[in-house]
């Protein structure tokens, strides 16, 4: 059987020497990173350069990518919300054109790795973390503290408000990578099944094309995920700005 | 229906007219009512279907929860491991960190708002 996590490694490709005894190297993954930025750049800088009054199809793509993103902040943050567009596009871009790019076979899905997503949740979490800090100074602790609520519970309130922002790059980045790597781990072990089955003669035939229907269904399921996880992920972006932004509410 | 009112009993004839108008009104209502009922059930389920927004809230409760415990039981063993209370930072962070999994949970189905409700 196949192995199915074989398709998740990390390979060196072009070795860039060491850092204090960690091997730097341009791998598969930086690969395909590149790929993705390169193909997000050329959609973009494609798509806005006829400039047609009636779009072109790669017009027609960028401009939708461009409104749903900004529909997406303006109803989750606000007007003010609108100054980290670029952030969040290029976050929601970049989940997004990994998580489709990773379904094509024998490619490598940078998102399925928790370090990527980590960083990406990260740099959320700190953006917000800097920019509460910057815009409010130390009224961004009242985000710990809710009105109204007794004093006696107060501290347990406060605390519990704590742990649940820390929570937040764990659920954010745990969330999009889980979800990529279980799908891609659950449609290889399928696809094995298919071959398996197919090596038993006849009737093994008939049998493999179970799992074959079943590829097809999870691979329109993957597909559907590979979208979802990327808004969910640029929702929740703008949900954690907003608290930045507004974080009195 | 006027064609029999004189002017002495206008008063109560008025309000016999109006009653009979607003018993048109309410039949008027509910056959709107019965006219719009089996289409709006219908339209609900396929507008929601197609909505990202409600796929989305469904793989967020997912994780919620199973943060905030593990942010919790992370928290508690670093405090045991630092301050050598073992098993006490644990237990109370956990219980914690299952309470702030709920409040996430909570707050991404939408049944509690965000922290701090009024300013």
């Amino acid at each position: 059987m196949a192995d199915p996590i074989h398709q998740f490694e990390i390979h060196n490709l072009v070795p860039l020497g060491s850092i204090g005894g960690h091997e730097i190297a341009f791998t598969n993954s930086a690969l395909y990173m590149a790929i993705v930025v390169v193909g997000i750049a050329a959609l973009l800088v494609g798509g806005s350069s006829a400039r047609a009054l009636v779009p072109g199809r790669m017009q027609s793509v960028a401009e939708l990518s461009y409104e749903f993103v900004a529909d997406t902040i303006n109803s989750t943050a606000g007007k003010e919300g609108m100054k980290f567009f670029p952030f969040v596009f290029s976050i929601f871009m970049f989940v997004l054109v990994a998580n489709v790019v990773g379904l094509i076979p024998y490619t490598f899905t940078v998102t399925s790795h928790i370090i990527i997503t980590a960083a990406l949740a990260l740099l959320v979490f700190l953006t917000v973390l800097v920019y509460g800090f910057y815009k409010h100074g130390l009224h961004f602790f009242n985000l710990f503290v809710p009105k109204g609520i007794p004093i006696y519970i107060l501290p347990l309130i406060v605390f519990i408000e704590v742990l649940s922002f820390l929570s937040r790059p764990i659920s954010h980045s745990v969330r999009l990578f889980a979800n990529m790597l279980a799908g891609h781990i659950t449609l290889k072990v399928f696809a094995s099944f298919i071959t398996l089955l197919g090596g038993l003669g006849i009737f093994g035939i008939f049998g493999a094309t179970l799992p074959l229907a079943m590829v097809v269904a999870l691979t329109a399921l993957e597909i559907l995920v590979a979208f979802l996880q990327a808004y969910v992920f640029a929702i929740l972006t703008c949900i954690y700005l907003n608290d930045a932004i507004h974080p009195g509410h | 229906m006027a064609a029999d009112t004189g002017d002495d009993s206008g008063n109560g004839n008025r309000s016999a007219e109006e009653a009979a108008l607003s018993a048109r009104l309410k039949r008027l209502g509910e056959r709107l009512d019965q006219h719009k009922g089996p289409s709006r059930p219908a339209e609900a389920p396929s507008g929601s279907k197609s909505d990202p927004s409600a796929l989305a809230r469904g793989f967020r409760l997912s994780t919620e929860l199973v943060a905030g415990v593990l942010v919790g039981a992370f928290i508690g063993w670093a405090l045991d491991k630092w301050l050598g209370t073992s098993p006490w930072g644990m237990i109370v962070f956990l219980l914690l960190g299952f309470a702030a999994g709920v409040i996430n949970v909570m707050r991404a189905a939408g049944v509690s708002s965000g922290p701090g409700i009024t300013r």
